[in-house]
């Protein structure tokens, strides 16, 4: 698609070279200067806070025990909400993509939810369950279970939040790919596991690492809703963002921006990783298309 | 030759999905385990909960490693006490949802008194408990101006000049504002011909000067001190030598205003944690050894008033001194001061929403 876009954008300068290459020099500069002023130096102060002190000071605050049960509770909570999101969102996104059955519209509006509630309601969603008042609090405390004001409701929370980055990737790549393929391999004599891992899986690849990443860095960075289901004890369910705006509001500000830093180090290599992706994409995207002619001339 | 091609790359696909799916089932594995070790090594030392106002993190930060020595020395066991930090009114009601705290250290009495009436978690006589009305540090309330007081600001009567900005937070969610709003009520009141129906206007007339409201104390200092917003702060005596110390002198002043009020931040053992988890014996001790002594010292090192007499006068030059009124005195107690200003359709609500 971009390639098209490309020609005709070409052919279009030949015939007015003079205004559309200065429309063109605006356009980049208001856009350069966009960024730069809302992304750019916002990520600069960061780091630069951040290095205020000096290295020292830097390491001195990201090794702190209680920064490091903060890293390590995100990690653990980005590595238990990430996989079972994958799973969900794939299945969702085959189920929507593949097949047709009624109160589909309903299921992609559903998969959508998380992205139009606030992160803040869909936190009191769980006090308002899993609460002491909720509707399980009773039961949970008899069982002396918890779940909210403890790690699990921070899992929870974050599987809520982000629960549609997998599925909103997949549907239109796999809309886009229709379904041949499949009923090809199908009607071969694949079995639905064999046709989803050797057909459909390997489209997918791409878009599912792009929709991996998001979610985890959303996972990692969330703060509404886990701030209303941690608690904030210190060391024990405080997430790196959480712990980022403690020590802010400690006058601590070196170590905030510090512990901020890693959370802007990720966003980096999260974007990093999708600029590698888009780079490769065009190649697998024409490479499965010169397949899918090839293909066809064959059945025909 | 496509077929082998189309061949060799399903069997990439292949081994490249099993492959990733296997490493990240291995680090769900290594993260499962990891945080079943952690909680076995959190099972060994006794641990309590915590829960506090906004401004006490650097008081209890040091309070909680004495309480260790001390408990060490006379039980043998080794305690960690976690904390969690917010606004009273918040923190309360975590608490009534379930966040298990062993005691609760809030700003004012009306929100451990939710714990009684809303959660059941402690019997409504809490406060009779332990002396000095369950609150063994007092606070009261003074104005953060900048340095060389530029606004020339000294009194109550200063803060309601048109064009001034007052900081303060929200009275629904913090306790700090709760006692800074009473504070102007009560000043209001002491002026010649002062009624209830003057005092009101004195206190919106206030609020008509304050641009923002955070939801806890410490967030209202942050705005004035580090966003630089606003030209008073009103703000817990203890909270503002507090910024005063850790932001340097040659930013802020602290004024000391004609009359304030006596802030009393109160403390309980929450009974129903404690009876289930066991810790009822050391949380009691923890909440005791804030009168000794050695807990005096600390609550006065971090600008709190202390109750001991003898402390007290040790520390007398830190304080302003500044005539306090009570709670009791001017308003009847917290339950009739809430329900007056503060509930839903209270007099807040009428002063903020017209």
């Amino acid at each position: 698609m971009s390639y098209n876009f490309q020609t005709s954008y070409s052919t279009a300068s030949r015939k007015r070279p003079r205004r559309l290459y200065l429309g063109r020099i605006i356009l980049i500069a208001v856009t350069l200067a966009f960024l730069a002023a809302f992304l750019l130096l916002p990520l600069l102060a960061v780091f630069t806070q951040a290095l205020a002190k000096g290295v020292g000071a830097y390491l001195a605050a990201i090794s702190d025990p209680l920064a490091w049960s903060a890293i390590k509770l995100t990690l653990w909570v980005a590595a238990i909400a990430v996989p079972l999101n994958l799973v969900f969102g794939v299945a969702a996104a085959w189920a929507i993509a593949k097949f047709d059955f009624r109160g589909k519209s309903t299921l992609i509006t559903l998969i959508d939810l998380p992205f139009a509630v606030s992160p803040v309601i869909a936190g009191l969603i769980y006090i308002l369950i899993f609460g002491a008042h909720g509707w399980f609090g009773p039961f949970l405390q008899a069982h002396d279970i918890r779940i909210v004001f403890a790690v699990p409701g921070i899992v929870l929370a974050t599987i809520f939040v982000t629960f549609p980055f997998v599925a909103r990737e997949l549907i239109p790549v796999m809309q886009a790919q229709g379904k041949d393929d499949e009923e090809t391999a199908l009607s071969l004599g694949a079995n639905g596991w064999q046709t989803f891992w050797r057909v459909t899986f390997p489209n997918i690849r791409w878009g599912l690492l792009y929709g991996v990443l998001l979610c985890n860095a959303r996972a990692m960075g969330e703060f509404g809703a886990v701030s209303v289901v941690s608690g904030h004890i210190r060391g024990l369910t405080n997430t790196v963002p959480l712990h980022v705006e403690i020590l802010y509001n400690e006058y601590n500000y070196t170590a905030a921006f510090a512990v901020a830093s890693l959370l802007a180090l990720l966003a980096l290599l999260t974007l990093a990783g999708k600029s590698i992706l888009e780079w490769r994409e065009p190649e697998l995207y024409h490479a499965a298309r010169r397949q899918q002619a090839i293909q066809r001339t064959r059945r025909s | 030759m496509f077929e082998i091609s189309r061949r060799r790359a399903a069997r990439q696909y292949f081994w490249g999905a099993s492959l990733s799916l296997s490493l990240s089932a291995a680090a769900a594995a290594l993260a499962l385990v990891a945080g079943l070790l952690g909680s076995v090594a959190q099972a060994a030392a006794i641990s309590l909960l915590n829960v506090s106002y906004d401004p006490t993190r650097e008081l209890y930060e040091d309070y909680n490693k004495a309480f260790a020595t001390y408990w060490k020395a006379k039980s043998g066991d080794d305690v960690t006490v976690n904390q969690s930090h917010g606004g009273s009114g918040k923190q309360a009601r975590s608490v009534i949802d379930g966040l298990p705290a062993d005691v609760v250290t809030l700003a004012l009495a009306y929100d451990v008194d939710a714990l009684a009436s809303q959660g059941a978690l402690i019997p409504a006589n809490w406060q009779s408990r332990l002396p000095s009305n369950s609150t063994p540090y007092t606070s009261a309330i003074v104005f953060l101006v900048r340095k060389g007081n530029p606004k020339k600001i000294r009194d109550w009567s200063d803060l309601v000049r048109p064009g001034l900005e007052v900081i303060t937070s929200n009275p629904k969610t913090s306790g700090g504002a709760r006692w800074n709003y009473l504070a102007a009520w009560a000043w209001a009141l002491k002026q010649p011909g002062g009624t209830d129906a003057t005092a009101e206007a004195f206190v919106k007339k206030l609020y008509k000067n304050v641009p923002v409201l955070d939801s806890g104390a410490r967030g209202s200092t942050v705005t004035f001190v580090e966003r630089g917003i606003g030209d008073v702060l009103l703000a817990w005596e203890s909270e503002a030598f507090l910024a005063v110390k850790e932001l340097g002198h040659a930013k802020l002043d602290i004024v000391a205003p004609s009359l304030s009020i006596l802030a009393e931040p109160p403390v309980a053992v929450v009974d129903k944690v404690v009876d289930k988890r066991g810790t009822r014996k050391v949380a009691e001790a923890y909440l005791k050894y804030l009168y000794s002594k050695e807990g005096q010292e600390i609550a006065a090192k971090h600008f709190y008033r202390p109750r001991d007499l003898e402390v007290a006068a040790k520390y007398a030059n830190q304080f302003p001194t500044l005539p306090l009124v009570t709670i009791d005195a001017v308003f009847g107690g917290w339950s009739k001061a809430q329900a007056t200003h503060f509930s839903d359709g209270g007099t807040f609500d009428r002063i903020y929403s017209q």
